[in-house]
């Protein structure tokens, strides 16, 4: 039977799907009887979705107004 | 000098335009520029990052072992914050705050994993791709740095200072 620890270390590969067919059976089998280790899971799936519902970045100020420039700069050449 | 390759990026995007087709998203499209002339620009200043380095697992990529009993059960499990949806952790200035330091403090190569998959949402074979990882590695180093950025938010929601 899995350990918790040995759960914690396969928890990635649960979630992108990359386990074998036993060993998801083996995963599922233990979350099914172990609270800590849901949570675990439910924790690590939230981190991961999380991460992908952060606010983009801001361009600096600089930055964005040097790319805007070359654009009209791309749009001029075009245009010749 | 990350700003230099964004204008590089920028430049090869708007060239390359007429020549995109719609074999692969554009986003992808996107990040094989930006790759390319990150690397290309690293060689030229001779800080080129090996990629393919994996080092063993430090000590925050795992769960601490003190916390499992001698039989790998959990001895000090961890402490309930599901209530949070991904979207307030996202949200809200202290969570995201803690993410994105935790992010910032990986090691290149798990970042790079990390933001593409995670943030950015890229596909396995494309994040190999890009970064020429092998699967293997690819599933390692998000896993590493999953767990690490796991852990901050946990140390955060016990009450401890954002690591």
């Amino acid at each position: 039977m899995l350990t918790c620890k040995e759960l914690t270390e396969l928890v990635t590969d649960y979630a992108e799907g990359n386990l074998s067919f036993v060993d998801r059976l083996r995963f599922r089998v233990h979350i099914g009887m172990c609270r800590d280790c849901r949570r675990y899971v439910r924790q690590v799936k939230a981190t991961a979705a999380a991460l992908g519902a952060l606010p983009v970045p801001e361009l600096s100020p600089d930055l964005e107004q040097e790319l805007l420039r070359r654009f009209d700069d791309w749009k001029q050449t075009r245009r010749s | 000098m990350a700003e230099e390759v964004v204008q590089e990026t920028w430049m090869a995007v708007l060239e390359g335009l007429d020549g995109f087709e719609e074999r692969a998203s554009f986003k992808t499209w996107l990040y094989r520029i930006l790759a390319n002339r990150a690397r290309s620009r690293a060689v030229r200043e001779g800080r080129s990052v090996p990629f393919s380095a994996l080092a063993d697992a430090g000590p925050e990529e795992r769960v601490d072992p003190e916390r499992f009993d001698a039989a790998g059960r959990w001895r000090d499990p961890p402490v309930g914050w599901t209530d949070q949806t991904p979207e307030r952790l996202a949200l809200e200035a202290e969570t995201r705050r803690v993410m994105e330091v935790a992010v910032a403090a990986l090691p290149a190569t798990q970042r790079a994993v990390l933001v593409l998959r995670d943030e950015e949402g890229l596909e396995t074979d494309e994040i190999c791709n890009l970064l020429g990882l092998t699967v293997t590695n690819q599933r390692v180093l998000l896993h590493r740095a999953r767990t690490r950025v796991r852990q901050a938010l946990e140390a955060y929601m016990r009450g401890g200072r954002p690591c």
